[in-house]
């Protein structure tokens, strides 16, 4: 009897723990963004600035996701296929963004981007400039996702039965369309599952973006950013309606991820 | 497609996997290829479809070298144990795979999957996907698929090994049938000596890399060409030790020599014992008494252990229509044949009194 | 083909991580040692990772408690129905899919000083926004599906069967806990604490907003570096940045260790 109570209150602690730290939050949110109504709501994400941050995230979001879905298959597949000098190194090495404080990471890109260092020297030589702009916050986005799509494609590609590929070969396939044909479909979910992480990661970057994105208003502010500036204007209901889109967008992709991943499982 | 194999090397790393392996293999033959596991079977088929490259020795295709021949151009059929199928695609695209990929067009191709579907007995199930399927379902997706761009040379790993027993006995006819209606030259590997000497033309017999014997299943069974093929293909009594029995009187002289006794062996297989319970002086000089030691019902035989007077232990099966033994019966045995294996020679000795006195019935 | 594959990952990998971690090494030691040293030791510097510090510390006790016992009752209790699993799955999930700002936000509209419950604790005499306990908040906020994200596969994996093995022979349940369930979860646990240190000492944009980012008294590491770049200030922010960078890449290189010990004792059976 009285272990049946003490395991009572324990789940009682834990479920209260999750509403307090996950339900409530999420909910002060919603009932922020909405708390003068629908009509407010969408004149705050409809405001010119707010708008623009919105649309100028979601489209450099998708850019860096395809960016990566690329990037992170070529760079998995390399790294699980060949084996070379420094493979594990580099293959530890790709977590960095994730465990790399990302104001750290704003300001290395900072420095790098920047026209005092001579990487930053040699690009504005030839006239390109790659701070305080669109392909800034790419950059930047890129760095603070590239584990995503590595990360949940890799174990895939180990998981592949190799005689899978040698079938194919032998029904008198070539490389290329063994591997456009049987393997890179066996890895499809993966590829989408990171990509998904990959957007909705970049939709909320903050801090590696807030220091070379220049963050000027209705042209290179994104909406993390753009959130910040009402917290610190004390707008918190123009704050809230942005993130209620920004976390619906998320929450989407995350479910969708999450039907993925069971769809996959369930296949194989 | 006619097979050569000349001298065939591998080593894995310093392991050597397959060592100086030669063998011929008629066109349309169905061969079976047996040995123990890590001998070295899947390693050769993977040799002969380029999916291993041999550290020496040569393949020839129809008198034609094969080494330098790339995968994709050697025209083989290969069966994965595990079937490989591919996973993302449905029966019908599996099957269609090897026919897509030659550039067929899409009717040939239609009219070819659905004439195989239907001669595999897979009718109705080519838009499932292959996990929604059974394993004797998988199987034969896999055969078909092999058999779509009509290959020259069909390889089969263990095709049956993922099969339970009973369906599997069925399934060998059914591959018996398959094979010679394709015509198609045909190697497959299997654990299990029935299946290989029920269904093949010839059998290779593999151990340690090497080829120990390749012959018609008659001859592995009946003249096997080493100590190892005789006691692995069936049943045998073996002994070791120096013995003398009724009616081999040469026996002895295999033994003695100085240092070979260690590697004599004798194998006597329980068929070619012979139980009698009356007739005891029938043939006597050809028999050997011995008391019964052990009995065992087998279902369809007795599994019969006796000891003879010089305390040698044999074993034989009884039908279960013959006299009901005990223990401790006394009972007359003769043996009609053994296989001697000397380090110099291997020998089948028929029984000599069993023919010198009086004619024998058997 | 190869050799092409491999040299272009190379390259990438040496653009997108290697150049950038190497600027600000430069940038670092960039009027020398003693400026880098001096930069580290002003007084805003070593309070700002003192509070670092305190909250890795209690964000870690925290997530790593909460964690296991959320793990095995989301594994183990069959009190969480079906419908319900995939519900917590989904809260649990979460944290990943807002942004750290927003993070922030919340707390703020939670406890912030014109809220109720901000009130309520305003009156007890405890300051939670533009203060410790609010940073903690949003640093557990943005940290606590690391730890469980670790171990729920694990325990997924391992069933029932060996608990009841235990349960049967007739021990106790923290008995069990400790001689059959943790040896298991062992590696996973340190794993997904490293996961936590690494990101409640980088976070940066949930604390930013919580805490006001008061100097000498809610500034954090990572607020600093921000503050001192934003302030032009770069040898601070850069003598602050590099020893992050460095305690990451002792991470990685500890998650790696974790990892290969995994595999070995995998192997093992
Ligand atoms: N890729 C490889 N690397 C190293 N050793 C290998 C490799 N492939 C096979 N071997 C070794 O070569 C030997 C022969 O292997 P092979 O798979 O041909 O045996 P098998 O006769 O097919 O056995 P089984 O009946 O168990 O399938 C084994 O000892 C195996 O360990
Ligand atoms: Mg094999």
């Amino acid at each position: 009897m009285k272990e049946l109570s003490s395991r009572l209150a324990l789940r009682s602690i834990l479920v209260s723990y999750l509403f307090i730290l996950v339900i409530m939050p999420i909910s002060a949110v919603y009932l922020k963004g909405f708390s003068l109504g629908w009509d407010p709501f969408w004149k705050e994400i409809t405001g010119i600035i707010a708008w623009k941050a919105i649309i100028l995230t979601l489209k450099l979001s998708i850019l860096t996701t395809f960016i990566q879905a690329f990037l992170g298959t070529f760079i998995a597949f390399v790294l699980v296929r060949y084996k070379f000098w420094g493979r594990r190194w580099l293959n530890s090495l790709i977590d960095l963004p994730f465990s790399l404080p990302t104001a750290v990471s704003g300001l290395m890109l900072l420095t790098l981007l920047g026209p005092t260092s001579p990487f930053g020297k040699w690009l504005e030589s030839f006239g390109i400039s790659l701070l305080y702009n669109e392909s800034a916050i790419v950059i930047g986005m890129i760095f603070i996702t590239l584990p995503f799509v590595i990360r949940t494609v890799q174990p895939m590609i180990e998981q592949l039965d190799p005689f899978e590929e040698q079938a194919s070969f032998i029904l008198g396939a070539g490389k290329a369309f063994t591997f456009f044909k049987i393997t890179l479909p066996a890895v499809f979910p993966g590829i989408i599952a990171g990509s998904m992480l990959t957007f909705s990661r970049s939709l909320a970057e903050f801090g590696a973006i807030s220091l070379i994105s220049g963050n000027l208003p209705g042209k290179t502010q994104v909406a993390s950013v753009y959130i910040y500036g009402e917290i610190e204007n004390y707008n918190t209901q123009g704050a809230a309606a942005v993130s209620v889109v920004l976390i619906t967008f998320s929450l989407v992709v995350l479910l969708l991820a999450n039907f993925l991943q069971k769809w996959k499982g369930r296949t194989i | 497609m006619h097979i050569e194999v000349k001298d065939l090397e591998k080593k894995f790393g310093s392991f050597i996997a397959i060592q100086k392996a030669s063998f011929k293999i008629q066109k349309g033959h169905l061969v079976g290829l047996l040995g123990p596991s890590g001998g070295g079977k899947t390693s050769l088929l993977r040799m002969l479809a380029g999916l291993e490259q041999p550290d020496s020795g040569e393949i020839f295709f129809n008198g034609n070298l094969a080494n330098s021949l790339s995968i994709q151009a050697r025209e083989i059929g290969f069966v994965f144990q595990n079937y490989a199928l591919f996973k993302h695609m449905t029966v019908f695209e599996n099957i269609a795979y090897g026919l897509k990929v030659k550039k067929q067009k899409a009717s040939v191709i239609k009219e070819r999957v659905f004439h195989l579907l239907q001669i595999m007995g897979l009718e109705g199930i080519e838009k499932k996907y292959p996990h929604q399927l059974s394993g004797g379902q998988r199987q034969r997706v896999a055969f078909a698929r092999a058999l779509a761009p009509e290959p020259q040379l069909l390889l089969l790993d263990e095709p049956f090994a993922a099969i339970d027993a009973k369906i599997r006995k069925e399934l060998r006819i059914w591959l018996r049938n398959l094979i010679n209606e394709f015509g198609v030259t045909t190697i497959f590997v299997t654990h299990d000596q029935d299946e290989a000497i029920e269904v093949a033309d010839e059998i290779i017999i593999v151990q340690k890399g090497r080829i120990e014997q390749q012959g018609s299943p008659w001859e592995i069974y009946n003249q096997p060409s080493s100590s190892f093929v005789a006691s692995f293909i069936g049943e045998s009594n073996s002994l070791a030790s120096p013995i003398s029995l009724q009616g081999f009187p040469d026996l002895p002289r295999y033994f003695r020599g100085e240092d070979r006794n260690s590697e004599v062996k004798v194998y006597i297989r329980p068929e070619w014992i012979e139980i009698r319970t009356e007739n005891k002086y029938y043939l006597a000089s050809a028999s050997e008494p011995a008391v019964v030691s052990h009995v065992h019902f087998r279902g369809d035989s007795w599994f019969i252990e006796f000891q003879l007077t010089n305390g040698t232990k044999l074993f034989t099966y009884q039908s279960i229509k013959e006299h009901f033994l005990k223990v401790g019966d006394q009972i007359n045995i003769l043996i009609h044949q053994l296989i001697v294996f000397t380090p110099s020679e291997t020998r089948v000795l028929e029984n000599r009194s069993k023919i010198d006195p009086m004619p024998v019935f058997i | 083909m190869r050799r092409l594959f491999i040299s272009m990952t190379i390259l990438i990998l040496f653009l997108i991580l290697f150049l950038p971690f190497l600027s600000i090494v430069l940038g670092a030691f960039d009027q020398g040692a003693d400026a880098f040293l001096v930069a580290l030791q002003r007084p805003e510097s070593l309070h700002a990772l003192k509070v670092s510090f305190i909250i890795v510390m209690i964000v870690v006790v925290i997530n790593t408690i909460i964690g296991i016992l959320l793990s095995i009752e989301m594994i183990r209790g069959t009190w969480i129905s079906r419908w319900l699993r995939p519900l917590i799955n989904v809260l649990v999930d979460l944290p990943f899919a807002v942004s750290p700002i927003i993070g922030g936000l919340m707390i703020i509209l939670l406890f912030g000083p014109n809220t109720v419950m901000g009130m309520f604790f305003e009156n007890a005499g405890i300051k939670i926004v533009f203060a410790l306990p609010g940073m903690v908040l949003a640093t557990i906020f943005v940290t606590f599906p690391l730890v469980i994200r670790e171990i729920v596969p694990i325990l997924e994996e391992l069933g029932m069967t060996y608990e009841e093995a235990s349960a049967s022979l007739g021990a106790g349940p923290l008995r069990t806990f400790f001689l059959v369930t943790w040896p298991s979860i062992r590696w996973a646990i340190y794993n997904g604490i490293i996961l936590t240190i690494a990101r409640s000492v980088g976070e940066f944009g949930a604390v930013l907003v919580v805490s006001g980012n008061i100097l000498n008294q809610t500034q954090t590491a990572t607020t600093l570096v921000y503050q001192d770049s934003v302030d032009f200030n770069m040898i601070a922010a850069y003598s602050v940045a590099l020893l992050l960078g460095l305690f990451s890449i002792t991470v990685l290189l500890i998650l790696d260790w974790l990892k290969k010990r995994k595999e070995d004792q995998l192997n093992a059976h």
